[in-house]
């Protein structure tokens, strides 16, 4: 223990702590901006800086040890002017709008001024660039960034992408792509990350609530929506309930006072897609185990940040996909074509919103293959930050909501797919099915969990044994599967290493793009609590217990479904609707034509870079790829081509020489 | 070694072999993300520049993300993303400079060169930069192409020492 004091309080510390966190833990608190417990301490914004007696310089508290002896002044009168002055000079450069912007209120910056009692600001000077780049589920905003860099570390080291770094220097810095490159051209997973730890405006999600407030206010439409697991254990805490509080109900009732239609649950959908994943691997199972060619490890495709991720860091292993669609886009496919036919409503007439705790959903419902006769089968993502935004601006009273159920048919879930918003959840959910159809007997775990895979460290292993096997599925008999979890996409790539090397042990992996799972989305609410997962966990797993039916395949509605609908998993209309394939992208796009820009009035793209994001250096394959070699071999042929031609004539007039010759003789 | 040429439609040509600094960095540098800086260098001293695909290629080789080596090279001034002219004019624009002249020297040059300070002429034959005094105060105003100082220049003269420089290419090429 290290003994000093603070604001003249003897404090003792453990050894290797910052003054930050022992003041902390002393009940004195420390304003600061950039610090982020637990992920990111840089000491960059200088807001949290003390006066250590005897120190030159006053000392940024959040990587500043503690010290023996050390005396320590947290709010004198040279650091509240310090403080000041590093604020104000803060918002010199940075846009203050505050009234338009959708962090009003809820901004980490406004609230510190506050917290500073800064009720001038008196440097004006130069701006820096004042650039918005939207792509169709992030938006930066740079006039806004205050340089903190948390989503650098986000992106770079929780996350392993590297998309955001500091780009150029001094005045001129901004967080960005390589060579200033859109977002939407970039390999940016759109996992939302950094939207979450942005503590201002400058990073956010690409808003759709206005167009879904179009949707609803238009007569013509029947505006279907639907909301993930992962919302329900969440959206309290914008109401001012305690983080793992469950709002099923409220959520639901909601969603009607805003006017939808019909109130949906992707819960449903996400029974449907056990269903699918689980005869999808059994029939790669099956493939294996009698020899015949297959690709495993299967590997989950729920979470489209993480598909984003393999297409542009692994394209080559695009095959180990499930082929399943994501659970909302099912939902989209069965709205448009069954339930549309059923209500008898012409598909175009529909809209379907999802709310979901994800950025990267909203640019998944873009993607061309995302379509069934012509219709996308989502027409607008909103996440559970915008839904929140939504339900406060419609003058909906959350608090006093009484509870409601979703509408039927398309409403009722079982267990398994509550957890698809919590990492293990999705696999969990599959080997409870997959089990029971293979053994006819129930997991062998207590209460269903499969606790190898429950918790939130990076990759979770475990391994079930096929025994007593039902007759048609015997070629089980046996059969160990090796499963592999994980969350975040530092530890997806880790696992896909693996794979593409050939030392993969698995032959079923679930990967969520986001550190938790669903859980702690990209598009769910900024939190500072350093246990937000864990409560968030707790709920989810709740939330399945208290359900009638724990299984996918026990859910009566999803039996009926496919009685009267599909006729069967993986058959041919499931394939038309359900199913889907990946598109090879490459570490620049280079593989692909898509792009995921969004113009915005007045923020040109800039055209300098329109070629850029398309070049690749050639591979080490001894071929050339520059287009000047390419044309260059292109003449070199044709006048090989020529030069022969020349030769075949000149041994003809040879020939015809050598002939006249002898005959003359 | 293979530097990009302008192609015959005034697009840049793009760099594709860079077998030389990944036989560098397969010897020297693997696994050192520590040296960045260092390969940085050595490319731009084998390549000229550092264009968008090197960089890539380099931030592969050394499993570093792009945008960190972006963030590097656009941070240092001397590495540069522009292609290189064979010769360098810096224009000094320290205060004795700048008061005798330099800042028409430079005006002068824009039209002359038909570029901003910064780029490089389309035939390749000259990069335009500014200096801040290189020291020769007493000759102001002073510019310098590669190591050679000019002394007391005037647009006229300026026109002349070109004049040089554009022979000379064409001597070489005969």
């Amino acid at each position: 223990m290290v003994h000093l004091t603070i604001n003249g309080k003897d404090i003792a510390a453990a050894e290797g702590v910052t003054i930050f966190e022992a003041a902390k833990q002393n009940s004195i608190t420390i304003p600061s901006l950039c610090n982020l417990e637990g992920i990111h301490s840089v000491g960059s914004c200088r807001i949290c800086v003390v006066e250590v007696e005897g120190a030159k310089t006053l000392q940024a508290s959040c990587v500043t040890p503690v010290a023996e002896g050390m005396v320590v002044h947290t709010n004198s009168k040279v650091v509240r002017d310090a403080r000041k002055v590093l604020y104000e000079l803060l918002l010199s450069d940075h846009d203050s709008d505050c009234l338009f912007c959708n962090r009003n209120q809820h901004c980490e910056l406004q609230k510190l001024g506050r917290q500073l009692g800064i009720y001038e600001s008196r440097f004006e000077g130069e701006r820096s660039e004042r650039r918005i780049d939207s792509s169709v589920a992030i938006t930066r905003d740079l006039s806004k960034c205050v340089l903190c860099r948390r989503c650098v570390t986000v992106c770079n080291e929780i996350q392993q992408v590297g998309i955001l770094n500091p780009q150029h220097r001094g005045f001129k810095t901004v967080i960005g792509p390589s060579f200033d490159l859109p977002i939407g051209s970039d390999a940016c997973s759109f996992c939302g990350q950094c939207t979450v730890v942005c503590p201002v405006g400058a990073l956010k999600e690409t808003d759709s609530t206005q167009a879904v407030w179009d949707a609803i206010n238009d007569s013509t439409k029947r505006v279907v929506v639907q909301v993930a697991p992962a919302v329900r254990v969440s959206i309290g805490e914008l109401f001012g309930y305690p983080a793992g509080t469950r709002c099923t109900g409220k959520l639901a009732s909601a969603l009607k006072e805003l006017g939808f239609d019909d109130v949906f649950d992707t819960d449903w959908a996400a029974d449907l897609t056990i269903m699918e994943e689980g005869t999808e691997f059994l029939g790669r199972a099956k493939k294996a185990t009698s020899g015949e060619g297959t690709v495993l490890p299967m590997i989950t495709s729920c979470s489209p940040g993480w598909i984003k991720y393999i297409e542009n860091h692994f394209p080559k292993s695009l095959e180990h996909l499930s082929t399943c669609k994501s659970p909302h886009t099912m939902m989209g496919a069965v709205v448009k074509s069954f339930y549309a036919k059923k209500i008898g409503v012409d598909p175009k007439d529909i809209i379907v919103v999802s709310v979901m705790p994800c950025t990267a959903k909203k640019f998944e419902i873009r993607r061309p293959e995302m379509k069934n006769g012509g219709y996308p089968n989502v027409d607008e993502v909103i996440t559970t930050r915008e839904l929140a935004e939504m339900i406060k601006s419609a003058g909906i009273d959350f608090a006093s909501l009484t509870d409601s159920s979703f509408h039927k048919p398309l409403g009722l879930s079982s267990g398994a797919a509550a957890i698809f918003g919590v990492t293990g959840g999705v696999m969990e959910a599959a080997l409870r099915t997959v089990y029971e159809l293979v053994t006819g007997h129930e997991l062998p775990y207590e209460n269903l969990h499969v606790t190898p895979i429950v918790g939130l460290e990076q990759i979770k292993e475990a391994s079930i044994k096929f025994e007593n096997t039902l007759p048609e599925f015997s070629f089980l008999e046996g059969f160990e599967v090796k499963i592999a979890v994980t969350n975040g996409l530092a530890g997806a790539k880790i696992l896909m290493s693996q794979v593409e090397d050939g030392t993969s042990p698995y032959h079923f992996i679930e990967v969520m793009g986001c550190p938790g799972g669903c859980i702690t989305g990209g598009g769910q609410p900024r939190s500072k609590d350093v246990d937000i997962r864990e409560k968030r966990m707790k709920a989810t797993y709740e939330e399945d217990e208290s359900l009638p039916f724990r299984k996918s395949h026990e859910n009566p509605s999803i039996i009926e479904f496919y009685k009267s609908f599909l006729i069967e998993p993986n058959g041919p209309l499931s394939h038309e609707l359900l199913h889907t394939v990946y598109t090879k992208r490459g570490l620049y796009n280079e593989l692909t034509d898509e792009e995921y820009i969004i113009e915005t009035p007045g923020h040109a793209i800039p055209k300098t870079f329109d070629h850029l994001s398309k070049i690749r250096f050639a591979e080490d394959s001894g071929e050339d790829y520059s287009s000047q070699v390419l044309e260059l071999k292109a003449k070199n042929a044709k006048l090989m081509d020529e030069l022969k031609d020349t030769l075949e004539t000149v041994e003809v007039f040879r020939r015809i020489i050598v002939d006249m010759h002898e005959s003359n003789r | 070694m293979k530097l990009a040429e302008t192609q015959s439609n005034g697009k840049e040509a793009v760099l594709t072999d860079f077998k030389e600094i990944g036989n560098i960095i397969d010897t020297f540098y693997v696994g050192r993300r520590d040296c960045l800086i260092n390969v940085l260098h050595t490319a731009q001293s084998i390549y000229g520049y550092l264009p968008a695909e090197l960089q890539r290629f380099i931030a592969e080789k050394l499993d570093i993300p792009v945008s960190e080596v972006s963030g590097v090279v656009s941070f240092y001034s001397f590495f540069s993303m522009k292609k290189r002219g064979l010769h360098t004019i810096r224009v000094c624009l320290g205060t004795a400079c700048y008061v005798r002249g330099g800042k028409g020297l430079v005006d002068h040059l824009r039209k002359a060169l038909k570029i901003e300070i910064g780029d490089t002429t389309a035939d390749g034959l000259f990069t335009f930069e500014i200096a801040r005094c290189i020291g020769a105060c007493g000759l102001a105003p002073a510019i310098m192409i590669d190591d050679n100082v000019y002394q007391q220049v005037t647009p006229a003269k300026l026109d002349s020492i070109l004049a040089e420089y554009k022979e000379k290419k064409g001597v070489e090429k005969a």
